[in-house]
C-alpha cells in the first residue's frame, strides 16, 4: 500500500522478501544495510530468535532519492520462513507493493522452495492480491554452494510469470542490489500506471 | 495500484493541530500517528533521538499481532493496548479503523487522563480521515486525476534513483 504524502512530499513503498527458512532473506537486508550510506538508511530492526532465525520480521527503511520532488522511501521487510510462522507471514504481507522470492538453490531445499512459493501465492490471495499482477522478482540464492540445482531447472520449477530472475550469493552481496532494483523499478512503474 | 493512501496538505495541518493539542492536554511526552502498515504519518513532542521510523514499524507489527490474537479467540479487535514501564508508558489505540495513535507519557500524566484525551482526539482525527476519503472519492467521480508525481515519471528518473 503505497503511501503518498503530498504534505511532506514523500512516497513510501513496502517490499517483502519471502521464501523458505534459511534461504537468505535476512542476509539480503543485512547486506543492503551494511553497504548503504548512513544518510540513506534507517535502523535495521530484526525480531529474531536466539538462534538468529526471523521470529516476526526484519525491517529496513531505505531512502533512494527524489523523483519529481518527492522523497522516495522503500520499506524492506522479511518474513519468517519457517513453516509454523504462517500467521506472522500473513500479517507482514498486508499492504505490500512488491515481493522478492528468495529461493535456496540447494538440491535438498527444492521442496521447501515449492512449498513456500505456494504459501506465498495463497497468502497473497487471502489479502486480495494476485501474484500474477503484483511487482515480483525471483532470486536464486546460494549459488556458491556445491550441491545446487542448475539455473535452468530452478527457473522451470519456480518461475511463475516471466518475472526477472537473479542468481545470488547473498552474504557476499552478489545479486542483492540487482534484485532490489528490479523490484523497486516494477513498483514505481506500477505507480505510474496507477496514476496514468 | 489504486489502493494508495494519500495525505493532503490541509488535512496534514489539521492532524498536526489535533495531536499537538492532545500532547498538551494529556501532559504527554510524545504523540505519534502511524498508518496500520507501519508508515509514520505525523508526530509531536519531545522526540529527541527516538528513531520514529522504527517506532512506526514496530507499533504496526504490535497492533497486527494483537489483531491476529483477537481474531484467534473470537474478538473483533483489542481497540486499546497499553504498556507500563518503570518511567515511561505507552498507550496505543486505533482511529477510524486504519490509523494507530500512540501516546507516550510518564509520571506527569496518568492512564486515566490519557484515555480521556485520546477519546476526544480520536473523534477529531476520524473526521479528518473521513474528509480525506471523501476528497479521494470526489476526485475519482469527477475524473480528476490525482496529481501524482509519478504520472510523468520516465525510465530515466527511475534509473537515476539507483545511481550511486
Ligand atoms: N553459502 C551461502 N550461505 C548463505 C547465502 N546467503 C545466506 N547464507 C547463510 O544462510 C543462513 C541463513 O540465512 P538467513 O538470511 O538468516 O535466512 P532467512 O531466509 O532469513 O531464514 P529465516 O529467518 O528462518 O526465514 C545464514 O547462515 C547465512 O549466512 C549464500 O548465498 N551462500
Ligand atoms: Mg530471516
Amino acid at each position: 500500500m503505497t503511501f503518498i504524502n503530498y504534505a511532506s512530499r514523500e512516497i513510501n513503498c513496502k517490499i517483502v522478501y519471502y521464501g523458505p527458512g534459511l534461504g537468505g532473506k535476512t542476509t539480503n537486508l543485512q547486506y543492503i544495510y551494511d553497504t548503504t550510506a548512513p544518510q540513506a538508511k534507517g535502523k535495521l530492526i530484526s525480531l529474531a530468535t536466539e538462534t538468529d532465525r526471523t521470529l516476526f520480521f526484519d525491517f529496513l527503511p531505505l531512502e533512494l532519492g527524489t523523483v519529481r520532488g518527492f522523497k522516495t522511501r522503500f520499506h524492506l521487510y522479511t518474513v519468517p520462513g519457517q513453516v509454523f510462522y504462517d500467521a506472522s507471514r500473513k500479517l507482514i504481507l498486508k499492504g505490500v507493493d512488491g515481493v522478492v522470492f528468495v529461493a535456496d538453490s540447494q538440491t535438498e531445499r527444492m521442496d521447501a522452495n515449492i512449498e513456500s512459493l505456494w504459501n506465498l501465492e495463497n497468502n497473497l490471495k487471502a489479502q486480495g492480491y494476485d501474484l500474477m499482477k503484483i511487482p515480483y522478482v525471483l532470486q536464486l540464492n546460494k549459488r556458491d554452494l556445491p550441491n545446487i540445482i542448475s539455473m535452468d531447472e530452478l527457473k522451470r520449477e519456480l518461475m511463475r510469470k516471466g518475472e526477472p530472475v537473479f542468481e545470488a550469493v547473498a552474504y557476499k552481496g552478489v545479486g542483492v542490489f540487482d534484485t532490489l532494483k528490479a523490484v523497486a523499478k516494477q513498483v514505481l512503474v506500477e505507480l505510474k500506471k496507477g496514476s496514468g | 495500484m489504486s489502493n494508495s493512501v494519500v495525505m493532503y496538505e490541509a488535512e496534514y495541518q489539521q492532524i498536526k493541530t489535533v495531536i499537538a493539542k492532545l500532547c498538551d492536554d494529556a501532559n504527554a511526552k510524545m504523540v505519534f500517528l502511524v498508518d496500520k502498515n507501519g508508515q509514520q504519518i505525523a508526530s509531536h513532542g519531545e522526540i529527541g533521538n527516538i528513531d520514529t521510523t522504527s517506532l512506526a514499524s514496530l507499533t504496526a507489527g504490535n497492533v497486527a499481532a494483537t489483531d491476529g490474537l483477537a481474531r484467534l479467540i473470537g474478538e473483533k479487535e483489542f481497540p486499546v493496548l497499553s504498556h507500563e514501564g518503570e518511567k515511561d508508558n505507552i498507550h496505543i489505540s486505533i482511529v477510524a479503523q486504519r490509523v494507530i495513535l500512540v501516546v507516550i507519557f510518564d509520571e506527569r500524566s496518568s492512564l486515566g487522563l490519557v484515555r480521556l484525551r485520546v477519546k476526544r482526539a480520536s473523534n477529531e482525527l476520524t473526521d479528518v480521515f473521513e474528509s480525506i476519503v471523501r476528497k479521494v472519492e470526489q476526485h475519482k467521480e469527477q475524473g480528476v486525476e490525482l496529481d501524482s508525481p509519478f504520472a510523468e515519471i520516465t525510465d530515466e528518473d527511475i534509473d537515476n534513483l539507483f545511481r550511486e
